[in-house]
């Protein structure tokens, strides 16, 4: 059940055609992400880590290589709904309330209405935010603004979720916080998440598995292991085991570059 | 508001002053001319009193139009034809059928534009080109057509009105439907949501703050579409009706209070939309 691969990239090349030439977003990348993962991509600016998602969540297509989501293609996986995305920005719509802004995928994929306001208490529960059902965004602060798009891509209740830099714009008590949380529902749903980032402490604090990449053109540098115990208080990363799994990560990008 | 209140009246009892001081400058050739026939010499204040009172001055003051507008506005009957309200009447019906037939034309014409490349390229020059086309050159084309296939009355002034409205709402419609950002589109398409489905639920909400500013441009523009309707037709009703016979006959109070009457009804107009918006905008929570 473990070693069930559920998602395989083999020699997946990107490039794209701009005005001033060819753009390598991704070159020869290899990986496969077993069940209940939680791998984190990090890497600097243009080193393909967000086009790397984009396209397991068919929004950006490879140019060469084969890449599966649960064994189908990127486009059969999002129209069977494997997978849920969490933006940078939370995007919720003002003009809905939090509980209606969850419903909104619920409501374009026709579930019923009474499943809907299950589902939608389900996980506000999951995210702590059951109080806010019938506020509107401007209501809540960033922090839970963006735990209420994590209840929005949970919904639908996709084994897999995608998760693009979702505490780039939070500031970092908020994000220690929200990296619990995000750990705690991450055990509670046994889910396989993909988690983009810049910040090398939330690499190492959250992961199973860290993908380091470099940029020009977008490559894979190192794929480390990491061995901290699944229960991790936000001291863990005082000890030398974080210590040094933050450190060969910061080698990994030195060794692509990715300082000067 | 109450901040607003003194420079409002300031400007305003300006505008009356230089109003009256106009009247006197413009009316006073035809009061010394008429005082030099009958051998007589005027004081200033007998011009002034002459320039405030003729009955057909080049430039009436704000109390003639004002008595004017009170005669036929509330002292006639409104079946009278000459009443004001009967005349305003007319073109306002003119207004909003072309009003409402532009609004439709104009979202109908956006929603093309917006999701089919062809109809952007294809059509938008030709939405842009018919603005270009001075209305007063069309209008009686558009009447003499339309009469020959037996339309005449209110349908030709609501296509004139329409033809100037839809435009303003084409517009701002293409640019509230296209306001969604990538990262919108993108959060629906990984929800595999159809066109359709972002339309209702993401275009169009976000584009309703767009439609009222277009909605405001639209309504005044079908206004003047209606008026411009009655001048070339010979029309006998409408207050565009109203300013050509006052032309006609050399009637500038009459003009005038045409003018303010359709000034009035066009900004009462806009308001009511402004009422509206104002609505939605609290039940949509959106900040302006």
């Amino acid at each position: 059940m473990t070693d069930e691969t559920v998602i395989s990239a083999q020699s997946l090349d990107l490039t794209f055609q701009t005005n001033d030439g060819p753009i390598h977003a991704l070159k020869d990348v290899n990986l496969n992400i077993t069940k209940g993962d939680f791998i984190s991509f990090i890497g600097p600016s243009g080193c393909g880590k967000t086009t790397f998602l984009r396209v397991m969540a068919d929004l950006d297509q490879p140019t060469d290589g084969t890449i599966t989501i649960n064994g189908v293609s990127p486009k059969a996986a999002r129209e069977s709904r494997a997978y849920g995305y969490v933006f940078q920005s939370a995007g919720l719509y003002p003009w809905r309330t939090i509980g209606k802004n969850i419903r909104l995928p619920l409501e374009i994929m026709g579930i019923s209405k009474s499943e809907q306001k299950e589902r939608v208490e389900k996980v506000l529960k999951l995210v702590e935010l059951e109080d806010f059902e019938k506020k509107f965004p401007w209501q809540l602060s960033g922090g839970m603004q963006q735990r209420a798009s994590i209840a929005r891509a949970l919904a639908f209740d996709a084994d897999i979720l995608l998760m693009d830099e979702p505490f780039g714009a939070l500031d970092e008590i908020v994000r220690d916080y929200l990296n619990e949380q995000l750990l705690k529902l991450w055990h509670s749903t046994k889910k396989t998440i993909c988690f983009v980032t810049h910040s090398i402490p939330e690499a190492v604090y959250l992961s199973t598995k860290i993908v380091v990449m470099s940029p020009r053109p977008g490559r894979i540098i190192d794929i480390i292991e990491s061995d901290l115990p699944d229960k991790r208080p936000l001291e863990i990363r005082d000890t030398k085991e974080f210590i040094d799994i933050a450190q060969r990560v910061r080698e990994g990008l030195r060794a692509g570059h990715s300082y000067e | 508001m109450n901040n607003a209140f003194l420079p409002v009246l300031t400007i305003s009892t300006f505008i009356v002053l230089i109003w009256y001081s106009f009247s006197i400058v413009l009316n006073s050739s035809w009061a010394l001319d008429k005082a030099e026939r009958n051998d007589q010499k005027l004081s200033f204040s007998e011009l002034v009193h002459d320039t405030w009172s003729q009955k057909k001055p080049k430039l009436p003051t704000p109390h003639q139009v004002g008595y004017e507008m009170w005669k036929t506005i509330f002292d006639k009957k409104v079946t009278s034809k000459r009443s004001l309200v009967y005349h305003g009447w007319i073109t306002l019906s003119a207004t909003l059928a072309g009003f409402m037939l532009g609004t439709l034309l104009g979202i109908l014409l956006a929603l093309a534009i917006v999701h089919d490349k062809a109809t952007n390229l294809s059509v938008m020059p030709w939405i842009i080109t018919s603005q270009t086309i001075p209305i007063l050159a069309l209008a009686p084309m558009i009447i003499v057509v339309l009469s020959s296939i037996g339309f005449t009355g209110l349908l030709p002034k609501a296509v004139i009105s329409m033809y100037l409205s839809f435009f303003p709402i084409v517009v701002g419609m293409v640019k509230g439907l296209r306001s969604p950002d990538l990262l919108e589109i993108d959060q629906m398409k990984t929800w595999s949501a159809s066109q359709f489905q972002i339309l209702i639920k993401l275009r169009l909400p976000k584009s309703i703050p767009f439609l009222f500013t277009s909605l405001k441009l639209g309504m005044a523009a079908s206004l003047v579409g209606a008026i411009v309707g009655e001048l070339p037709s010979g029309a006998i009703a409408g207050l565009g009706a109203r300013m050509l016979s006052g032309s006609y006959y050399g009637q500038t109070i009459q003009i005038w209070s045409a003018l303010f009457t359709a000034a009035i009804l066009a900004a009462s107009l806009v308001g009511l939309i402004s009422i509206i918006q104002a609505f939605v905008f609290k039940r949509m929570m959106i900040v302006r």
